[in-house]
């Protein structure tokens, strides 16, 4: 016979992944609007962070009626604090898919040409993104670990795609407002990575009982 | 420090071995929850500390209990052993006699006549336990009158009044309602200052938030023992985890 708290953790991981699923279509989204500039496509992307603002929030209360009437401990306590945790981090990355749509419905001007590290820095990111639920759907601590090296790789990224933009806006002051842009995006996208590193490390605690090598309690 | 150490304890009640091989240390001033299933051993055991178990026809042991490194089935008195180690149980038994006289009872038969000695004794004892602000104008009264809570308490004062060291407690809330509950596991916690605790629980959550270590015990042996933070966030045995999540039991 199933166990009442197991039928709920079943919801709960169809509800996860179901958000997981949101959020990934809305990054590639995103980034697909930046490429094509499509400012029809990215007010869509700002409409629908309502929709994953809610799924939050039906999650969040599903945990905290779990946590009020089952009280869990050991694995089954992971479990519900990891979601509960992993769905902040999965909100704000929506949030950045938003902001950065916002970015291109506001650009006026001819983008002569993005940062040469841009693409590279931006895919890196959403591939964290993708292997991080994927590492949370298969429960899997090796695929979460990769997730957390890789942040290494965007902040990298970042740093060279600031200096390519600090160059040629010293070249040519006409483009500072398109460099500022693309700083905010850049810093957006490194916020993503931080963020797929943060649901990589709530796998790793969900499974192990270990968060960055510590025990909590 | 160690109070209670128990050393390859087998006990059989008849043929039936009711506990196998059992090791475990009990810490002074610490709570130590013994949690498990039914019929596990985890009753026996805390019976056993303090000999509760000769009464039962049939019951024999091996292996060895030490109290402060006596062993307490050697030349010990029982009666000593009994005020050393108090007992509080599941269900209240106040004896049929007044508050007083409950609390009184233990130190008259350890010898205490003096009715001034007695008076402080009783006090002293209730307000240990938390219940003399709510029986010190009705102490003749008979404490069959107190609530299912207060009667418990008046039982842990009772055990507190010969000054044991050592305080066993046999789920000691499983008839209490909640609040009279909180105020026994407060208790427990301001107790462990002088005593030294053991507990049986079926309450998981009470275990977390009273006891400092746990001890899990299935057919008769102890699975695992360790802090309990430790042990109810990351057990080291699946039956543990099993068990304190509600899979089995």
């Amino acid at each position: 016979m199933k166990n009442l708290f197991d039928a709920q953790v079943e919801v709960l991981n169809r509800q996860m992944i179901e958000m997981c699923g949101m959020i990934e279509n809305t990054l590639e989204d995103a980034s697909d609007v930046l490429q094509k500039l499509d400012v029809k496509r990215a007010q869509e992307i700002i409409e629908g962070d309502a929709v994953i603002d809610r799924k939050e929030r039906e999650i969040e209360s599903l945990c905290l009626r779990m946590l009020l009437t089952r009280q869990p401990v050991a694995h089954d306590l992971r479990v519900v604090s990891s979601a509960l945790k992993m769905i902040t981090d999965m909100e704000r990355i929506a949030d950045h898919a938003a902001d950065i749509s916002e970015i291109v419905t506001m650009i006026q001007y001819e983008v002569v040409k993005q940062p040469a590290h841009f693409t590279a820095m931006s895919r890196t990111a959403v591939d964290m993104v993708h292997r991080a639920v994927d590492a949370y759907v298969r429960q899997d601590v090796e695929l979460a670990r990769v997730v957390i090296a890789d942040d290494d790789i965007v902040d990298n990224l970042f740093v060279e795609v600031k200096q390519e933009i600090v160059d040629f806006m010293v070249k040519d002051s006409t483009r500072s407002i398109e460099g500022m842009d693309f700083l905010m995006i850049a810093k957006y996208y490194e916020r993503i990575g931080d963020h797929a590193t943060n649901i990589a490390e709530w796998v790793e605690y969900c499974v192990t009982g270990l968060y960055k090598g510590d025990v909590l309690r | 420090m160690c109070k209670i150490e128990i050393k390859d304890l087998d006990l059989f009640y008849g043929d039936f071995q009711a506990l196998k091989k059992v090791n475990m240390k009990i810490v002074e001033n610490r709570i130590t929850a013994f949690i498990g299933p039914s019929g596990c051993g985890k009753s026996t055991l805390i019976k056993t500390l303090n000999r509760m178990n000769d009464l039962v026809v049939g019951c024999h042991i091996t292996g060895s209990v030490t109290l402060d490194g006596e062993d307490i089935y050697g030349d010990m008195d029982v009666n000593l052993l009994r005020k050393r180690v108090g007992m509080v149980f599941q269900k209240p038994n106040p004896f049929p006699m007044s508050i007083y006289d409950n609390i009184a009872y233990g130190p008259r038969t350890h010898g205490v006549r003096r009715k001034a000695m007695l008076d402080e004794v009783v006090e002293h004892s209730l307000r240990d336990a938390a219940i003399w602000e709510e029986v010190k104008d009705r102490l003749n009264n008979s404490a069959l009158g107190l609530s299912g809570g207060q009667q418990q308490r008046l039982c842990i004062a009772r055990a507190l009044a010969v000054q044991p060291e050592v305080l066993l407690m046999d789920e000691p809330t499983s008839a209490l309602d909640p609040i009279s509950t909180g105020k026994i596991e407060e208790l427990a916690v301001e107790l462990k200052e002088k005593y030294t605790i053991a507990i049986v629980t079926h309450n998981m959550q009470q275990a977390l938030r009273i006891s400092d270590s746990t001890a899990f015990f299935l057919l008769g042996e102890v699975i695992e023992t360790g802090e309990t933070q430790n042990l109810f966030s990351m057990p080291q045995d699946k039956r543990t985890e099993d068990y304190i999540t509600g899979r089995f039991g």
